[in-house]
């Protein structure tokens, strides 16, 4: 068993906790935002594929990683203003118009795949993000290397944690947002647009969720397949819940969650071989399922959640 | 004396919603200084002429302006920019943020960020001021209702607000709580502020106002120059139409008790909890139980209505022994409840009238047979209780949540009364209400206790107690501290006993 952990609990597993938390961190930030203005947006998933497409094609027609990265964030935004079309300025049932964004971003993503790039022997490749070690932090050691000698999409969600509690807790935006989702009227009464804020909040979010499919395609596994994204939408919406809307909290979810997987993948690799595989891959599932039970008893969602914003009705 | 040109000043506002005129051809103005009380009964169109002087709707008529320029106000923030500020019945805030959050919702910040500095200095001094202190940390949810309702106040006072409207302020504070609202309203005004205040209290209005207008379906019914030196009844004439008079309760002879508590004591599972409490209803008597919300009221009224199992005591309802506490077993042993909030646990407020008028009844041969419901039987009782409460409705198949709180009142009234309970149990009957339907339930009450019904009255509001109720019992911290024949009480020596001072066996 010591073997086990050994081969377990190397520089290399720190590193790709961090990986693998990074497109959740970036997914679950954008996701708490929408959420703490009051929208729910189940198109994660999808949008997650989409933009995970559009910044994949984008680099390999562009040759630029940055274009493509500019167009995974248009991607999701986009989604993100069409979800809002949706349910903030009309008003319909987030659950059903959330599904809707995901069933129509992932068919629109297959569909624009194949048009672009046809039945391909080869699959279409890119030449995907680099490590960039920064200098001086990555000689630490162990840290040095598992946190500073990483992908610049990785810097970027670390720095997008303090960024959006910023943002969140001290802008007058920030306060807009947790007002709207909290009591809109309360915000309406108080002059602040409450259809305008949630827009905001719900295409920053896409944004976000766009920069997640991005390091998808682009970073962690350098082609788009259509099993890409594989559940980390859905699981960022619990890991919201497990977050407590806030993004402290929402990124150690994904950190702890990416620990989980993490570790699940050097058990396939470690000589359990008797154990089928599948029973690893369910592991971070369990995890997710046993810490929402947890929770999510004490979790007190935005108080508009769920609920259309119109003025007239009393 | 001339009167200082108006603040603000509204010609010929009319305002219809389908057939409805909720408002038709209104003239009102307001100087700096002044307070001006706004009367009418419920759906007079008070709260419909504030909204469309707070932006909330548009008029289909008529033209506001402010300090003499005609001004358009098609949203809230127009309101706020022309000064206005309004303190609405039911809070805009949200209780999880915190007080100076809540103050500076809209309110740019500085270089990018919320000014908290700025805030804080601007929030100590409106309440220096006028005496409204807030801690400004504590989450909303932390606050009693009358300092979110102070909250609301400094909001607009905050916001620059030179007029500030109050919809029915004192409809949720307490009795000590009025007094501090009154002295606050008062500095304002000495400092030259414009104050719009909601009201059908009378006794408030004449206490507090400067000068008054009277509403009666959407139309200017009078103006009242003096009303501190003008009667209850001829306002009360001007809001109605006709002369009120109140109800006189005759002499009763009563019966049996029907509903006795022995030392009944509960668990503090949420607020407060009784302790060792002892009382006996009988038959053709109304008792009232006086005291400041929040001394073990709620728990009380759990227990009787079988919500709550007590820990320890016994509880019979018509001689027999209440044993499992339950909602249907304290009413098929005759026990009707009308609930303290109308909306949460009174009615289904999405559903049809018809259907929240039978849903304590639902599984009765009256209206299911064979496990399915009876919908013929359910819409004629509820057609019939509408007829008989003149319920102000469409139809039985009205959403219940469309409905005034006087007509949702009757309605609970009427789903009880048909079912003629031998003891009946109501929190805070009036709250809320107009004087016109607050005399109706007074009067239905008083039909019951010569009827031999026992009928337990919770309430703050003592003046409603002494009128209605033959004995008053008062609680403070989870006891009964004594029980007074009516003729024996004031309102003096209540509030004394309230505040835990007097007790009397």
């Amino acid at each position: 068993m010591s073997v086990v952990l050994e081969q377990i609990f190397q520089v290399g597993f720190l590193a790709a906790i961090i990986r693998i938390a990074t497109p959740l961190a970036f997914a679950t930030l954008g996701e708490m935002f929408s959420e703490r203005a009051g929208v729910l947006n189940l198109g994660i998933e999808g949008i997650m594929l989409l933009s995970a497409m559009t910044g994949f094609t984008a680099t390999n027609l562009s040759g630029s990683l940055w274009l493509g990265v500019l167009a995974a964030v248009v991607t999701g935004a986009l989604m993100g203003a069409l979800h809002a079309l949706f349910t903030v300025a009309l008003g319909l049932s987030q659950h059903v118009c959330g599904i809707g964004v995901t069933l129509f971003s992932s068919g629109l993503a297959y569909f624009l795949y194949r048009l672009i790039f046809g039945q391909q022997s080869v699959p279409p490749s890119i030449k995907s993000f680099e490590t960039l070690p920064i200098p001086v932090l990555s000689d630490i050691p162990v840290l040095g290397p598992a946190v500073f000698n990483q992908f610049s999409l990785v810097y970027m969600a670390i720095l997008a944690v303090p960024l959006a509690a910023f943002v969140l807790y001290r802008t007058p935006w920030g306060l807009s947002v947790r007002m709207v989702g909290e009591n809109p009227r309360a915000a309406d009464s108080a002059g602040v647009g409450v259809i305008a804020t949630r827009f905001q909040a719900v295409i920053l979010g896409g944004a976000l969720m766009g920069l997640a499919g991005a390091f998808l395609s682009m970073a962690q596994f350098n082609a788009f397949t259509f099993g890409l994204v594989s559940g980390r939408g859905w699981v960022a919406i619990a890991l919201v819940v497990f977050g407590r809307w806030d993004p402290w909290r929402s990124a150690g979810a994904a950190l702890l969650f990416a620990f989980v997987d993490a570790l699940q993948l050097r058990m396939q690799a470690s000589g359990l071989g008797h154990i089928p595989y599948e029973a690893f891959l369910m592991l971070p599932f369990i995890f997710t399922i046993v810490a929402m039970a947890v929770m999510s008893r004490n979790a007190v969602a935005p108080s508009a959640l769920l609920k259309p914003f119109r003025r007239e009705e009393r | 004396m001339p009167r200082p040109a108006p603040l603000i000043e509204m010609r010929g506002i009319s305002k219809s919603f389908g057939a409805v005129k909720a408002n038709e051809a209104v003239d009102l103005s307001v100087a700096p200084g002044e307070i001006l009380g706004l009367l009418g009964e419920n759906g007079a169109g008070k709260t419909t002429l504030m909204n469309v002087l707070f932006g909330a709707y548009a008029p289909d008529a008529g033209e506001i302006l402010v300090q003499g320029r005609p001004v358009t106000i098609n949203s809230s923030a127009d309101a706020l920019a022309a000064g206005i500020g309004m303190v609405h019945q039911h809070f805009h805030l949200a209780p999880r943020l915190s007080v100076l959050e809540n103050l500076l919702i809209g309110i740019p910040g500085k270089s990018g960020r919320i000014d908290r500095a700025g805030g804080l200095a601007r929030l100590g001094e409106i309440g220096r001021q006028h005496g409204l202190t807030l801690d400004p940390d504590l989450p909303v949810s932390a606050l009693s209702v009358g300092e979110q309702q102070r909250l609301e106040i400094v909001k607009a006072l905050f916001r620059g607000a030179r007029l500030l409207i109050l919809d029915e302020p004192t409809a949720v504070l307490a009795p000590t709580e009025v007094d501090g609202l009154f002295s606050a309203l008062r500095s304002m005004a000495a400092q030259g502020l414009g104050i719009i205040f909601i009201s059908h209290k009378l006794n408030e209005v004449r206490a507090l106002t400067h000068r008054c207008v009277v509403l009666r379906h959407g139309r200017v019914a009078g103006r009242v120059d003096a009303p501190a030196s003008t009667t209850s009844s001829e306002m009360a004439r001007l809001m109605c139409g006709h002369e009120i008079v109140p109800p006189a309760r005759g002499p009763s002879t009563p019966g049996a008790a029907v509903l006795t508590l022995d030392d009944i004591s509960t668990s503090r599972h949420s607020g407060m909890a009784l302790r060792d409490v002892s009382l006996a209803v009988r038959a053709g008597e109304i008792l009232g139980i006086a005291g400041v919300s929040g001394n073990g009221q709620r728990a009380l009224a759990e227990v009787i209505s079988g919500v709550r199992a007590p820990d320890a005591g016994r509880m019979t309802i018509a001689g027999k022994i209440v044993s499992r506490f339950s909602p249907r077993e304290v009413q098929a042993l005759g026990l009707g409840r009308i609930p303290e909030d109308r909306m949460t646990t009174g009615l289904v407020t999405n559903l049809p009238l018809a259907d929240s008028m039978v849903l304590p009844r639902i599984g009765t041969d009256a209206f299911s047979r064979n496990g399915l419901l009876r919908p013929d039987a359910i819409r004629a009782f509820a057609e019939a209780q509408i007829k008989a409460y003149d319920i102000r409705c469409p139809g039985p198949m009205t959403r219940a949540g469309a409905l005034s709180g006087g007509n949702l009142q009757k309605a609970l009234l009427a789903r009880e009364l048909a079912f003629d309970p031998k003891v009946l149990i109501v929190s805070q009957p009036t709250r809320g209400l107009d004087i016109g339907a607050a005399r109706f339930i007074h009067e239905k009450f008083l039909d019951m206790r010569a009827k031999g019904c026992g009928i337990i009255v919770l309430g703050e509001d003592l003046e409603e107690l002494l009128m209605l109720c033959d004995r008053i019992a008062v609680m403070y911290e989870g006891r009964i501290v004594g029980t007074l024949a009516s003729a024996d009480a004031t309102i003096a020596r209540l509030g004394l006993m309230m505040t835990g001072a007097e007790g009397h066996g």
